[in-house]
């Protein structure tokens, strides 16, 4: 008897997860379908590529938030960081002044091994200072923010070089087999993202932390380093994020990245992943990046909401997304 | 005599199983009735239908001889019917009067009236025999004073049943005693005292008749005259007990494998000294608090500890659990739900959660394997479960045990610490884990088995140490293993002499 009532009780919930695991991309479905309705040139395919271009940023920052929030973390310096990262590659393009590929790629790595020092010194002072999150990333974002408006003295940090420009331009604006380079781009972090989330033991141990941290201990579970590792794939992936971003306007100001955090952060929940922790998910969390994407699209191409009010309509997605889990959650 | 309270025939059902049926009981006033069972019996169940928290699915309530229905424990509450639970809910953070009076707050032009809820309180506390200061937090307080807390906070509302659910767990002897003086006062003031224990010896002090329930059957009902403990666990269990446990491996050597000196865990532990042989069942008995979860957690570098230890001649000191899993020594936790398993995930990801290692080819998780090992756990360890892709909370607690099991064995550890090991297990799943831990006893492994029922620590184990406030307070060794003996170590005071005190005579 107490086998069938257990059988039943799986089916339901496989069913409950399934949904779970699919509504974003039914919201994807359905948000494409209203914006067909709304104007006929939203289906076009240059603005498709366009809309899923312009979520590239946001969709690999946040697939670096998925690990740090499956883990049962937060990271709010994500915009901040991106910021100050793309301001110092800026600089160090100018300093090394040249216009070859080489400089460009000590750019690139000086742009990702700051932004996974800034990772790493969150993750350290998360794990070793035994401060939450929530007020480490806040003090952090405040760092970051501040260091990039001093760097830029209030203005803007700008690449001198146009050739070193011209060279860096197809990173955004270029195409492969007709794909843009930052759909491309995304598309890898997230297949690496996913693949180390979904078959690593580091991916199955920060499933474990966020699920429970004192069980993931007992189990010896390397929670420090699990932890801190989580926060330097999250500062990775922002710099490999800015890397996308720099060539599409050659500057960094000190609004460059501003609520970053706040559409990274909602990406990842409209995708799926518990904000609690213990539930990844990194393709939710790439479309959830789209999506947002998606709603500002249509909001400029419908004359319903001014486009001003975009981060408002955010804003109360993530809030609905929330609400949303929540009942899915009550539900099982 | 007129009952107060009385069921009849009340089942319960969660789904298509039924976990009562077909309960009657009454309970008279100025009586202490006491419901006795093994886990699982549905004592809590019960108790939980009769004070309003759950409905029965079949069955009736009559109070006063008047049939009734409960709305929830609320509704119970104003019928004079309340229940002291087992777990303590006090908030920690607010005082003793504030927590007595949360949720119903004497209010003076709309403001909280602190001075009249703290003299109030400290009536009723002096009226419980403590002198528990009204303005203390329940932080600052011992187990036994929040549980005091938490009777004076049941009894504020007008009472005619009081029902106690195993209030004793967390007391010590002299502790136990101070609370069967209350209950025995509210006896005198023609309240009907439920208490619900597994405790014979206790029940036999202080109860007036006693109910049986086996597996959520009636079994019987007797007045206390005539019916002596043994003969309760007898109804209890239903069969011999001697049964329940295998014969004890006679594979105890004098080679020691793990030599423990002057082992300290801060706060918790001091001089702890023990040492451990090949193929042998040490257990660890004491009083819940006493410090032994705490000196094996640090032993394994789940906590900061101090001290000296030797394993297999060498001198060993783990930082993490890790640590001590690599050296072959692995610690099952008594919070199984809290530090075991990971309740929100599926079988097959706890697992292979803490050897992960052998399951990783290249630096990918191979998840063919992991289900081969699944396989053979829910084989070799009678898992019960039809479906493969439930998530472990939603396994029962023997089950949950047996997963744990297969977690930690796929380590092939040398040395086996189970804290608690049938916490929660109903008694057909005990006697399989006995069994199992026998068999690793007789492969020529060790186990050291933590556990708070001195039965399971006599009919297990070759050799019982007994810690006393954070100490060894001794060890007994196979041929004096008994009750008494670990009593005795374990509170400093001799059975008999804990069982007149508990009685009142002292």
């Amino acid at each position: 008897m107490t086998e069938t009532v257990l059988r039943t009780g799986a089916e339901k919930r496989r069913l409950k997860i399934d949904m779970r695991a699919l509504s974003p991309f039914i919201a994807l479905v359905v948000l494409a379908i209203a914006g067909a309705l709304i104007n006929p040139d939203f289906l076009t395919a240059s603005n498709i590529l366009n809309v899923v271009t312009r979520s590239a940023f946001i969709a690999i920052i946040a697939v670096g938030a998925t690990f740090v929030i499956a883990a049962g973390g937060l990271d709010l310096s994500v915009g901040s960081m991106a910021a100050l990262t793309a301001g110092v590659m800026i600089l160090t393009l100018n300093s090394l002044g040249g216009a070859d590929v080489g400089t460009l790629a000590i750019g690139m790595l000086a742009a990702i091994g700051l932004s996974a020092a800034c990772g790493l010194a969150n993750g350290l002072i998360v794990t070793f200072g035994r401060i939450e999150p929530f007020i480490v990333t806040l003090g952090t974002m405040g760092i970051f923010r501040s260091l990039v408006v001093w760097l830029a003295a209030g203005g803007t940090i700008t690449m001198r070089n146009f050739e070193l420009r011209e060279l860096y331009r197809p990173v955004y604006f270029g195409s492969i087999f007709g794909i843009p380079v930052p759909i491309i781009a995304f598309l890898v972090v997230a297949a690496i993202g996913a693949l180390i989330l979904y078959r690593t033991s580091f991916g199955r141990h920060v499933v474990a932390l966020g699920s429970n941290e004192d069980v993931a201990r007992y189990s010896g579970v390397p929670i420090w380093r699990v932890r801190t590792l989580a926060y330097i794939i999250q500062g990775i992936c922002v710099g490999i994020a800015v890397l996308v971003y720099v060539p599409r306007l050659g500057s960094a100001t000190p609004t460059t990245g501003l609520l970053w955090e706040l559409q990274a952060i909602t990406a990842v929940v409209i995708g799926g992943t518990a904000l609690k922790g213990g539930v990844g998910r990194v393709w939710g969390t790439v479309v959830g990046a789209v999506i947002l994407e998606l709603v500002a699209n249509i909001m400029v191409l419908s004359n319903f909401v001014s486009e001003f009010l975009v981060g408002a309509v955010q804003g109360a997605i993530i809030i609905i997304a929330m609400l949303v889990q929540r009942s899915v959650h009550r539900g099982r | 005599m007129d009952s107060v309270l009385r069921a009849e025939n009340i089942s319960k059902s969660f789904g298509p199983i039924e976990v009562l049926s077909g309960i009657s009981l009454d309970l008279r006033p100025g009586e202490i009735h006491a419901v006795i069972g093994e886990n699982g019996a549905g004592k809590s169940t019960l108790m939980r239908i009769l004070s309003g928290h759950l409905a029965p699915t079949k069955g009736n309530l009559y109070l006063n001889e008047q049939p009734i229905t409960f709305a929830g424990p609320t509704d119970a509450e104003s019928h004079g019917i309340v229940l002291v639970h087992q777990e303590i809910l006090l908030a920690e953070d607010l005082t003793v009067a504030q927590n007595l009076f949360l949720g119903r707050e004497i209010k003076r032009f709309g403001f909280v009236d602190d001075r009249t809820m703290r003299e109030r309180t400290r009536g009723i506390l002096a009226e419980l025999g403590t002198r528990i200061d009204p303005d203390h937090e329940v932080r600052r307080l011992s187990i036994a004073d929040r549980q005091l807390v938490q009777i004076a906070r049941a009894l504020l509302v007008p009472h005619k049943v009081v029902a106690f659910d195993e209030p004793t767990a967390v007391l010590t002897p002299i502790e136990a005693e101070s609370l069967f003086a209350i209950i025995r006062r509210l006896r005198e003031h023609g309240v009907a005292v439920l208490y619900i224990s597994h405790r014979l010896n206790e029940v036999k002090a202080i109860a007036d008749r006693v109910t049986v329930l086996r597996d959520g059957r009636h079994i019987a009902t007797r007045d206390i005259e005539g019916l002596e403990p043994l003969g309760m666990a007898r109804l209890m269990v239903g069969r011999d007990m001697s049964k329940l446990y295998p014969d004890k491996p006679a594979t105890a050597s004098d080679q020691v494998i793990l030599s423990v000196r002057d082992m300290a865990v801060p706060g918790y532990v001091e001089n702890a000294s023990f040492t451990l042989k090949h193929g042998e069942i040490l257990g660890f008995g004491g009083l819940i608090g006493a410090g032994r979860t705490e000196l094996f957690e640090g032993l394994v570098g789940l906590r900061p500890s101090l001290g000296q230890i030797t394993l297999r001649g060498e001198t060993v000191h783990f930082r993490d659990a890790r640590e001590a899993m690599a050296a072959g020594i692995v610690y099952l936790s008594e919070d199984r739900k809290g530090k075991g398993l990971l309740l929100q995930q599926n079988l097959r990801i706890n697992l292979s959660l803490a050897a992960l290692d052998k399951f990783t080819r290249g630096s990918l998780i191979d998840v063919g394997a992991e289900e081969k090992a699944l396989d053979g756990a829910i084989k070799d360890f009678d898992i019960r479960t039809r479906s493969r892709d439930l998530l472990a909370g939603q396994l029962s607690g023997g089950n949950q045990q047996k997963l744990l099991l297969a977690k930690m064995m796929l380590l092939q550890p040398r040395i086996i610490i189970i804290d608690e090991p049938t916490r929660g297990v109903d008694i057909g799943t005990k006697e399989q884990i006995y069994r199992f831990i026998a068999g690793l006893a007789e492969n020529g492994l060790s186990v050291i088995v933590i556990s708070s029922e001195m039965q399971e620590l006599i009919g297990l184990c070759h050799r019982v140490i007994v810690m006393r406030n954070g100490r060894v307070a001794g060890e007994v060794a196979q041929a004096d293993l008994s009750e008494d003996s670990i009593v005795y170590l374990a509170t400093g005071v001799h059975e008999e002499r804990a069982a007149e005190i508990a009685a009142g005579h002292a």
